[in-house]
């Protein structure tokens, strides 16, 4: 047992921080301008070799051990820069569900950044509930014609194309009726409306109208009513430790905040409780994504963990959030944005409640 | 970057969990059955755990062993005699003075205290039952004698090491505490489904697995910290560590007594067995909210 950087480890980390020295500053860390250069950071950041790093060398990936995205995430959050792009879910979907032929065309444009995406699961009717969705796709020919609404779409401003979650067989029981898409965003039928968040940010999430946009139905991933296996597999890897992506900033974060503190560290001062809180909680997560890759490297594949890691990792965003609040105050543009939007983390990616059920019943056997 | 247990650390950790299921009280009636306080004591004494850390094991191996005797409740003395053992290898009948009391005071004579650098030695007087039901205090029967002197770097890697292993007992007593209250939230019954069924109850019980979860990688990373980092750094993590277990434990027991509902509040329910060692543990070497900025920069 080590929890320090083996040589190949160290020899990466120092390498990134060579890198980031020079580069990290170039780009913003939240807010608007953040969402909006967020392509550019993509493309910066794969093309100096520091992206794709776990994910098929086949494919524009490097093929490392997943230990190398979390000292990715570290070094960023040290060095003031953006975070890694979160585009994890989408490559694994695709991957694990699409054939090679949609793969070789797809997967290494999405992990260099060369092409945009976002992902169509929500709706309006359909949030917890998924499998309730109403989004129909209807074959036409060689062809499949969308028609629904979309929401929480991430980028569906830039995308190119879209991971699309949609209705093939509405007389199938209603899990087994759902098939997904790579659709082309560029083309008519297609209407994106951008979502303000509480924090005002406005470029984060859209909202989607699909109104007779068209799919070749050789764009469908896996077979038709395999939908729903695919989203199961792309919201259990949202949960996987090295997607955890934000680990690091937040304790970076307590440590900025922590700067502001009148005073010198370990005389004395008077920190507020819930500043020393969201510190224990950041060190416990450090901690706890390291025995999670552990647990990985034995082959131990994270099916309900993952919720348990996500409430974990909700409760300490939110505790960050309180302490920001604490320290710097609502005055603080910054700080209150990190409060406002660590609200989002208990939805986003399941909400806590359905972690809770899933812990509920395949880990604890409870039935519900 | 490694945090897997190695298979020896695996096979002691599957040895002292089976030792305490087997022979750890498993009612609280069972606390005075002499016939398996006798046993237990046999087991454990032929374990050799107590005077594991001269035998050469890491902070993360006592972690284990005492994380493991805490979920099975296991009522003879560990705890203070591999800390005195840890101190100053002294044999058997010694364990450790916190304040001016013998912790683990079953069948000690001695207890050793540490004081900056200096060891100190006191008798150990007639003992009584704690707060703590699984674990027998005492009153020192004189004043503390010096009894030598260790290095700065033994007596800040020790203290780091007794914050780890009483955090590590309040991990397994928040293990035990859930393990029993999943359990009767499967057989209990209310308006005719399983009370577990209910998300009043499941919701509770999944937030308090997620806290464990917590607990045991922080624990770990503060254990392995023990002897790998220095001796400043590992009391830095056994700190947050201590902070973090001691809410999520009780909160974990606190859960646990709730979820049993009226049983949950007799003397006869396990619950509050749990939630005692886990109130004691957090009290002996305890470290405050208050005390974590030196670890901010």
């Amino acid at each position: 047992m080590d929890y320090r950087d083996s040589p190949g480890e160290a020899e990466f980390r120092s390498r990134l921080r060579d890198w980031l020295a020079r580069h990290a500053r170039e780009f913003a860390l939240s807010g608007d301008e953040y969402w909006s250069r967020y392509g550019d950071w993509h493309r910066a950041l794969y093309g100096a070799g520091f992206f794709g790093l776990s994910w098929p060398r086949e494919y524009g990936g490097q093929d490392r051990p997943p230990v190398y995205d979390v000292i990715l995430d570290e070094e960023l959050a040290a060095a003031g820069a953006p975070p890694r792009p979160s585009l994890g879910y989408l490559v694994t979907g695709l991957g694990h569900h699409g054939s090679k032929e949609l793969c070789r065309r797809f997967l290494p444009g999405m992990i260099s950044g060369t092409e945009r995406w976002c992902q169509g699961f929500s709706e309006p009717g359909a949030g917890s509930d998924l499998a309730s969705l109403a989004t129909t796709a209807v074959r036409d020919d060689d062809a499949y014609v969308v028609r629904g609404q979309k929401i929480w779409t991430s980028y569906s401003d830039v995308a190119d194309w879209c991971l699309l979650l949609a209705r093939t067989d509405p007389a199938a029981p209603r899990h087994q009726g759902l098939s997904a898409f790579v659709i082309s965003m560029h083309q008519p039928g297609i209407e994106q409306r951008p979502l303000t968040m509480i924090s005002g940010v406005s470029t984060e999430f859209g909202q989607v109208t699909f109104d007779g946009a068209r799919v070749p139905a050789g764009n469908m991933v896996g077979a038709p009513g395999d939908g729903w296996k695919l989203a199961m597999t792309v919201v259990s890897h949202e949960r996987e430790p090295s997607t955890l992506g934000f680990t690091a900033r937040y304790g970076k974060t307590v440590r900025t905040l922590a700067a502001r503190l009148p005073g010198e560290p370990g005389e004395g001062r008077t920190i507020p409780s819930e500043l020393a809180w969201a510190h224990v909680q950041t060190q416990m997560l450090y901690a706890h994504v390291r025995r999670r890759l552990a647990e990985q490297m034995d082959g131990q594949t994270h099916g309900p963990q993952g919720s348990l890691d996500k409430l974990l990792m909700t409760w300490t965003e939110q505790a960050v959030g309180h302490a920001a609040l604490a320290v710097a105050g609502t005055g603080d543009a910054a700080a209150l944005e990190a409060y406002l939007y660590s609200r989002a983390q208990s939805v986003m990616g399941g909400t806590s409640q359905i972690q809770k059920n899933i812990i509920a019943d395949r880990i604890l056997g409870l039935g519900g | 970057m490694d945090a897997r247990l190695t298979a020896e650390q695996a096979s002691l950790r599957a040895a002292a969990a089976g030792l305490a299921d087997k022979l750890g009280p498993h009612s609280v009636l069972a606390l005075s059955d002499t016939k398996r306080a006798v046993q237990l004591e046999q087991a454990i004494t032929g374990s050799g755990w107590r005077s594991l850390r001269t035998d050469g094991a890491s902070g993360v191996e006592l972690a284990l062993v005492a994380e493991e005797l805490a979920r099975g409740l296991v009522d003879v003395p560990f705890l203070g005699p591999v800390l005195a053992d840890a101190l100053r290898p002294s044999g058997p009948g010694t364990t450790i003075a916190v304040g001016l009391r013998a912790i683990d005071a079953r069948g000690a004579t001695r207890a050793l205290a540490l004081e900056g650098t200096r060891l100190l030695t006191a008798p150990v007087g007639p003992p009584a039952r704690g707060t703590d039901l699984t674990r027998v205090v005492a009153p020192l029967a004189g004043p503390p004698q010096p009894a030598g002197e260790i290095s700065a770097a033994h007596a800040t890697r020790w203290r780091a090491l007794a914050v780890c292993v009483t955090a590590a007992e309040m991990v397994g007593a928040a293990r035990g505490a859930h393990a029993l209250a999943v359990g009767y939230a499967k057989v209990r019954t209310q308006y005719g489904r399983p009370i577990g069924s209910y998300q009043a109850i499941s919701h509770p019980l999944a937030e308090a697995l997620a806290l464990i979860e917590g607990c045991e990688s922080v624990l770990r990373y503060a254990a392995w910290a023990v002897d790998e980092l220095r001796p400043a750094e590992a009391v830095k993590a056994a700190r947050i560590a201590k902070v973090y277990c001691a809410r999520a434990a009780r909160t974990v027991c606190e859960t646990a007594i709730q979820v049993h509902g009226g049983i949950g509040n007799t003397w006869e329910c396990l619950a509050h067995l749990f939630l005692r060692r886990v109130l004691v543990c957090a009290e002996t070497f305890p470290v405050r909210l208050e005390e974590i900025d030196v670890g901010l920069p």
